[in-house]
């Protein structure tokens, strides 16, 4: 049998540290009141499950985690069906002012939202969407990242799929949907996980584009929950940990999948 | 139709296709007819508030009203502003020590994660995991880990007989504190991508040279480290550039505080908008922001493709 590496000694105890925050937020959750304010901290004695029902009752959670899913879920469609479309366009179809607009479209994604934010927020005022879930939706509801993915994965297929497909009389669309759509399903799951995981954890647009409770998204709630609830950590750990459940759940289910998406994008 | 112009050597189909004016055309249609939706938001939502922010940068506008002409009085008030100079000296602080920490942790650890030993996955998904967590979540979790009366921290420090500290509520610790924080929250990412870059060097280069007598050490120094180099580009520019942008872990520990020890640029930029209601200096601040991350990705991607050229294959 093979000694078992010396490398354990230092993975495991880093380990530790990286998931202690997350151990401990859900230990705080299940803590009484009295438990969270010992010093030094220690394992809580029994299960108090009457936090969650605390966050549930005094914060409007179930209905932020809504807004959150709505967003989220809107946005991830938006960025499928559009992005494919422009993708396919820009990879495939050779139509006027593709290049600059392809560019142009590109240089966006250089640009930090904070320059971006300022006017955004105005011209949702003209539409009038502020204070409403369509002003954290209509920014992200397509998004340069999601063409450039989706164009670079058609440019490495082979144009003889479609020509086929073309010959025997489909239209574009068409071959776009049943020829092509069944192959994109990888590259589909990678935009959509990372458009999901981007505006579940929004926070700087919805802290300045949303102000009632009724409308904010969970990670806005959980912040303004956090500054009335400073003294009663059980309750505010099981808030978060509600409000993080939905992409550790996606996380834990697709771990490996998961990682190599963001590594792909680049993106927290 | 179609078919017949598929099977003609390319030389026939360049001469004929300037006279193809039917077939550009329903190009340029379904081109557009695809591309328009996306390309519409995109420009609507992304490149023109660009504009529009240069534009409010030289007014007088507190985002609601119509704004005035400013002619360069933001620009004045941004070079005179003590409160500007003072975060943009926080947010380099900030950046010289997080950038650095981070990959100085990430490599090491990718390195051992890259090896054949047992638990491996488990390891790297511990490593992993704050990659999901949001900022706000990160933040509830450290203010309570580092909270200065009952938090997990000073209890490890009371345990080895060191006094208590205030971390975060520490005007002389908040940012190293938020250093910390946000090197926990990147740690992840910047090991995902090293691992992915170790995992794409080639096998037979290593056996090379070990072949050559080279020992362990030696050829990761001038082996896999000098392949990795894209990789250390790239996280050093995009470290660099998220770092520059630090708000929301801020915002949801320290609120720009103790005494401002933590109001970064970006804080500042904030707190003018949406505080003092100055919308034309914050686009001020906006742009200043925006140049200096430009030009440090012109420099960057300069450096890089000078040092990039190990390129395998």
């Amino acid at each position: 049998m093979r000694r078992p590496s010396a490398l354990h000694l230092v993975l495991l105890p880093l380990s530790l540290v990286m998931v202690t925050p997350l151990v401990w937020m859900i230990l705080v959750s299940i803590s009484t009141q009295e438990e969270s304010r010992r010093f030094p901290p220690g394992l809580p004695g029994g299960i108090e499950w009457e936090n969650y029902l605390a966050a549930v009752r005094d914060a409007p959670l179930g209905s932020w985690l809504v807004n959150s899913f709505v967003v989220s879920i809107v946005c991830v469609g938006g960025n499928l069906l559009l992005c494919s479309l422009a993708g396919y366009a820009f990879a495939r179809i050779p139509f006027i002012g593709s290049k600059v607009a392809f560019v142009l479209m590109l240089a966006t994604l250089m640009v930090p939202f904070q320059i971006v934010m300022l006017p955004l927020l105005i011209m949702m005022r003209s539409l009038g969407l502020v204070d409403t879930l369509g002003a954290l939706i209509a920014p992200n509801l397509a998004t340069a990242f999601g063409v450039f993915l989706m164009r670079q994965f058609f440019t490495t297929l082979p144009r003889e799929l479609e020509e086929a497909a073309r010959i025997d009389g489909a239209s574009r669309l068409r071959t776009l949907l049943q020829v092509l759509l069944p192959l994109m399903r990888p590259t589909l799951a990678t935009l959509a996980v990372l458009t999901f995981l981007q505006t579940w954890n929004d926070f700087l647009w919805p802290l300045i584009a949303v102000q009632s409770p009724g409308v904010m998204t969970v990670q806005l709630g959980l912040q303004s929950f956090q500054g009335a609830h400073t003294t009663n950590w059980p309750k505010l750990m099981a808030g978060t940990v509600l409000s993080q459940l939905p992409v550790l759940l996606v996380f834990f289910f697709a771990q490996r999948f998961f990682v190599r998406s963001v590594a792909a994008a680049g993106i927290k | 139709m179609t078919a017949d112009l598929e099977t003609r050597p390319a030389q026939a189909v360049r001469e004929r296709a300037p006279a193809n004016r039917p077939r550009n055309l329903a190009d340029h249609v379904s081109g557009w007819g695809f591309a328009a939706p996306a390309v519409v938001l995109i420009g609507l939502f992304g490149l023109v508030p660009v504009v529009w922010s240069a534009v409010l940068s030289f007014q007088h506008t507190d985002l609601t009203s119509p704004g005035t002409f400013a002619g360069g009085d933001n620009y004045a008030k941004l070079v005179a502003d003590p409160l500007f100079w003072d975060a943009a000296r926080r947010t380099l602080v900030y950046v010289v020590l997080f950038v650095p920490v981070t990959l100085a942790l990430a490599l090491p650890i990718a390195v051992m994660l890259n090896q054949q030993i047992r638990g491996v996955v488990l390891y790297r998904l511990a490593v992993s995991v704050p990659l999901v967590t949001s900022t706000v979540a990160t933040g509830i979790m450290f203010s309570w880990l580092a909270n200065p009366q009952f938090g997990l921290v000073n209890a490890a420090l009371d345990a080895v007989g060191l006094p208590k500290q205030g971390f975060f509520a520490d005007p002389g610790q908040a940012l190293f504190s938020v250093v910390a924080m946000t090197v926990w929250g990147w740690l992840g990412f910047a090991v995902i991508i090293y691992l992915a870059a170790l995992q794409n060097v080639p096998k037979d280069l290593i056996e090379a040279s070990s072949l050559d007598g080279c020992g362990r050490a030696r050829s990761f120094w001038h082996v896999e480290l000098p392949l990795v180099a894209p990789a250390t580009g790239f996280l050093l520019v995009w470290l660099t550039i998220n770092g520059l942008q630090l708000f929301d872990a801020v915002y949801v520990t320290t609120k720009g505080g103790p005494l401002r020890a933590t109001t970064v640029l970006v804080y500042h930029l904030y707190n003018e908008a949406f505080v003092s209601f100055d919308g034309g200096y914050a686009a001020a601040i906006g742009c200043a922001v925006f140049l200096v991350i430009g030009a440090f990705t012109l420099v960057q991607l300069r450096f890089n493709r000078r040092t990039s050229h190990y390129e395998v294959r």
